[in-house]
């Protein structure tokens, strides 16, 4: 196990490379710079900007530069916001934008699995029906008129919730962006675990638990849950990056201070930076949470250790 | 929002099916199949309703009395007045909703199309070439589309948008680029059984070149799968263009797309309802149709799963 | 030995299916002594493998089973499941067809044997633990202390059933109900898997009931058997009886449609004709299509199942000499 778990992290290393590398290419060999203002600047100051910014190097030599700090853990300065680091302005966003994401996470993941186990374990009776419901409204409305509609109705028409903005420590504020996120993303996970758990009741091997005599809830504790659990592992860490991207949109949507706000904003400026830093902070996270779903699967799935 | 419609789990599904069939049995494969999806009565009307939506979108607007861009001075901001023809009200400059919303659908659908289109193709391209000389190129080429896996999908299409701009042709160019992932994965694997078949071999015996062998003969044998992407992704490049449109990175005024309508008609909906209504029910029931399409695809092609 | 364990009446198994009904097994009778081993015979879709599943409470969700299937002097046909868990994998076991997929792939074997005796004994987990190593070596699995660390995948198929057994017999059942459990398994092992069973039914006092096709495992330990055709039971007796002179035309079909090594046919004679399907059963004997034997009767009326010498039952009209040559 610990020698499989070894050579996914000395595997994904090289991924990571490559990566970041495409993303600073394509966004520099792209049109336009963060200096194309509404007003053209004067070309002294403009050279100045380029100079302070190595925007002047080679793009070659800009890579370098970039690799070589991206190594020290320094994603470079903000070429909008003045005197603002990119690592520091995640420091400042990103807690909260994790917290959402997360909060969503965890609430969707639960909900979503005994969903899903108590629709298979009453396949085609109201429970189920109940769940097809929710799961359809949840995967086909988008998450911005999701919110829209949401904060329509329970934020000005009903007045449960506030419709937008964010107050320290109110956890008010986070019950609709928490919806929004949550409710897709619980919509899956219930999906494919009613799918698979349905599958997994079939079994000979919950055939042969059931002869046995263990009662229906020790079958489905032991001998169901576990087995039904691997697709929605799987599922579980491109789900976890769909919620931290789509946590950006839904920040936008509300209002609250996470990443997104500075992330939008810094794509309309061309703001590379930014726009890198957040995309490669993005990246890790992702290649990470594959990584931990491959090692779960793992554990899960037995089989899977010894390929 | 790729994958909501599970695509990749349904295509390896009938990929892995066609690939243990004869290439006769193939076709009747997806002839079952067809006819299984038209006992469907879900997909089937899903089917007709988009259809319709797709024809009145097009020619709806040479019936409508306004123009989508038309200001009437003497009607901003007024709900569905039936005397002046704005049927479905007016916006806040005086332009009549519907055929703003008959535009935006329009627009919607043309994005949708072209990105699948482009999708498509780079994706039976690329899976193909993969395929074919297998070996080192393929292990390379297919690494490349791991590591896209691994790019967060929303950055990068909003990168992208940095990149093209405010072309809106160009930008849904640029969502197609990135949505051919799962599709060049099907294609290779098929490739990678097709050019065994005997009729490739025969082809290659009589001094086909490489790429006459992949147009003529691999490509034609991909139709099945292709269809079902383009179907399966088609919601998913909607979503994505109104998403953008809604976060005022899409399409630019005066044209609209259903995503630029929701987004202003959100704010106001609690005053002028209509706004929101219109374009809100018509992309719902777009987006309902085309995921009882998929699913009716799905069940058709694998019949135990239900 | 010859106390009754199991008395089964009037047993029958449908299925809702399109809308319409499917017989799957229909108006089964039979009793189980202690320590005998009863063959259940007949071709795939005879019901044979349905009847005991109804008995064990493990139909798929849209089937009904109707009768008595007395265990002692409760009826475990119809009883509530979590009453009948009470006596499933205690008083009445089963081992099914195929050893692969019938072990959980994701529990050790450990695991998997010694929750048996915790729920059924209630043993704490360490004892149950000991106890089920002990029952791992008497099915004759090597080093089974460490095997029983294993995970199903990491053993051959031949252990994984005899992992099987010994989860069956953990709590020395009265019954153990066995659906083909060599049919998956390497010739070689099948031969071992018979001896086993023989000598841990004597061993135990249980009585097996062997749900196969194969003549060949039949000949080799049954006491008595139970041929089915199209759901019902057509012939009944001891394996000799039946061997030596089949009375239904179904059985003599299938005992010359047999490899024997010792007496080599020149050829082999299937039954002609495919088995029917359940939902369209011929009027009248269901056997009739594929009869050498049949007159008009046949064709009209259904032969009940009566008494046909000692011991003995069949439903078959003809009373003649079956004459193998007729049907070849």
């Amino acid at each position: 196990m610990l020698g499989y778990a070894l050579r996914r992290v000395l595997s994904a290393i090289p991924i990571a490379l490559i990566a970041v590398s495409v993303c600073f290419f394509i966004l520099r060999l792209a049109p336009g710079g963060p200096f194309d203002g509404e007003r053209a600047l004067p070309p002294l100051v403009l050279a100045n900007l380029r100079a302070h910014y190595s925007l002047d190097q080679p793009l070659v030599v800009q890579y370098f530069i970039y690799i070589w700090r991206l190594l020290h853990g320094d994603l470079g300065p903000s070429m909008v916001i003045e005197g603002f680091s990119v690592s520091r302005l995640i420091a400042i966003g990103f807690p909260f934008t994790l917290t959402l994401a997360l909060t969503a996470f965890v609430i969707a993941t639960a909900i979503g699995l005994l969903a899903g186990m108590v629709a298979a374990v009453n396949q085609n009776k109201w429970p189920d029906y109940v769940l097809v419901l929710a799961v359809m409204i949840g995967v086909i409305i988008p998450n911005f008129l999701m919110a829209a509609l949401l904060q329509l109705w329970f934020g000005v028409h009903l007045g449960w919730f506030p419709a937008g903005g964010w107050v320290t420590g109110s956890w008010m504020h986070l019950v609709l962006p928490v919806t929004v996120l949550a409710w897709p993303h619980a919509a899956r996970i219930s999906r494919l675990m009613r799918g698979s758990m349905i599958e997994i009741l079939g079994t000979n091997y919950v055939r042969t638990a059931r002869s046995k005599g263990l009662g229906e809830r020790l079958v489905l504790a032991r001998h169901a849950i576990k087995p039904a659990l691997i697709p929605v592992v799987s599922y579980l860490g491109p789900g976890l990056s769909y919620l931290l991207t789509g946590s950006l949109a839904v920040e936008q949507i509300f209002g609250l201070p996470g990443i997104g706000k500075y992330f939008v904003t810094a794509a309309l400026n061309r703001d590379y930076g930014i726009v890198l830093g957040t995309t490669i902070l993005y990246m890790f996270i992702i290649l990470a949470l594959n990584l931990i779903v491959d090692l779960v699967y793992a554990w899960l799935d037995p089989k899977v250790r010894y390929r | 929002m790729a994958g909501i419609t599970g695509k990749d789990a349904v295509l390896t599904d009938y990929a892995n099916r066609l690939a243990t069939l004869e290439a006769p049995k193939g076709r009747s494969l997806t002839q079952d199949a067809l006819r299984r999806l038209s006992n469907n009565k879900a997909a089937v009307v899903s089917i007709v309703v988009l259809a319709l939506i797709v024809i009145i979108a097009f020619v709806g607007p040479y019936f409508v009395p306004w123009t989508y861009s038309q200001v009437d001075w003497t009607a901003i901001r007024k709900p569905p007045d039936f005397d002046k023809g704005h049927f479905f009200g007016t916006d806040q400059n005086g332009r009549d909703m519907l055929a703003r919303v008959l535009q935006g659908t329009q627009m919607s659908l043309i994005v949708a199309g072209v990105a699948t289109v482009v999708s498509v193709a780079i994706g039976v391209v690329y899976g193909a070439v993969a395929g074919y000389f297998g070996g080192r190129v393929d292990a390379v080429m297919m690494r490349i589309v791991d590591i896209m896996y691994a790019l967060p999908y929303i950055l990068f299409v909003i990168i992208l948008v940095v990149m093209f701009g405010r072309n809106p042709v160009l930008l849904f160019v640029g969502i197609g680029a990135i949505e051919w992932l799962t599709m060049a994965r099907i294609v290779r694997g098929q490739t990678l059984t097709l050019k065994e078949k005997e009729f490739v071999e025969a082809a290659r015996a009589g001094g086909a070149k490489p790429w006459t062998i992949i147009t003529r003969h691999i490509v034609p044998n991909l139709t099945g799968p292709v269809v079902i992407y383009a179907t399966l992704t088609v919601p998913e490049i909607i979503i994505a263009e109104s998403f953008l449109s809604y976060l005022g990175l899409g399409v630019q005024e005066p044209q609209t797309s259903l995503g630029t309508l929701i987004s202003f008609g959100a704010p106001v909906a609690e005053v002028l309802p209509w706004m929101l209504m219109a374009p809100a029910g018509v992309l719902i029931t777009m987006l309902l149709c085309l995921t009882y399409i998929g699913d009716g695809l799905r069940d058709a092609l694998d019949p135990k799963d239900r | 030995m010859s106390n009754t364990v199991l008395t089964v009446e009037d047993l029958s198994v449908t299925f809702a299916l399109h809308g319409s009904e499917v017989h799957a097994v229909r108006d089964m009778n039979f009793t189980l002594t202690e320590g005998e081993i009863l063959a259940v015979v007949g071709e795939s879709g005879s019901g044979k493998s349905q009847a005991f599943l109804s008995i064990m409470g493990l139909l798929a969700k849209n089937g009904r089973v109707t009768g008595n299937a007395m265990l002692g002097d409760v009826n475990l046909v119809g009883m509530d499941k979590v009453k009948l868990d009470a006596y499933r994998g205690k008083d009445i076991a089963m081992i099914f067809q195929d050893p692969m997929t019938s072990l959980n792939p994701s529990l050790r074997v450990r695991t998997q044997l010694s929750e048996v005796l915790v729920k059924h004994r209630g043993f704490d987990k360490e004892k149950a633990v000991l106890a089920a190593i002990e029952m791992l070596e008497r099915v004759g699995i090597p080093e089974p202390a460490k095997r029983s660390n294993a995970f199903p995948h990491e053993l051959s198929g031949g252990m994984r059933q005899r992992v099987m057994i010994a989860m069956a017999l953990l709590c020395q059942p009265k019954i153990l109900i066995a659906d083909e459990p060599t049919t998956a398994l390497d010739v070689t092992v099948q031969a071992q898997m018979l001896d086993l069973f023989k000598s841990l039914t004597e061993d135990f006092g249980t009585a097996l009931v062997l749900i196969t096709h194969d003549l060949g495992v039949v000949a080799g330990i049954a006491d008595r058997m139970m041929v089915m055709y199209g759901g019902r039971a057509v012939e009944k007796g001891k394996v000799d009886d039946l061997f030596y002179d089949p009375k239904h035309p179904y059985t003599l079909g299938l005992l010359h449609s047999t490899p024997h090594i010792a007496h080599r046919a020149a050829r082999l004679d299937p039954i002609q004709g495919l088995p029917p399907s359940l939902e369209h059963l011929p009027k009248g004997c269901s056997f009739n299509p594929r009869c050498a034997f049949r007159f008009e009767r046949c064709l009209a009326e259904r032969p009940p199942l009566a008494p046909a010498g000692e011991g003995r039952e069949k439903a078959c009209f003809y009373e003649g000499e079956l004459n193998y040559e007729k049907v070849a």
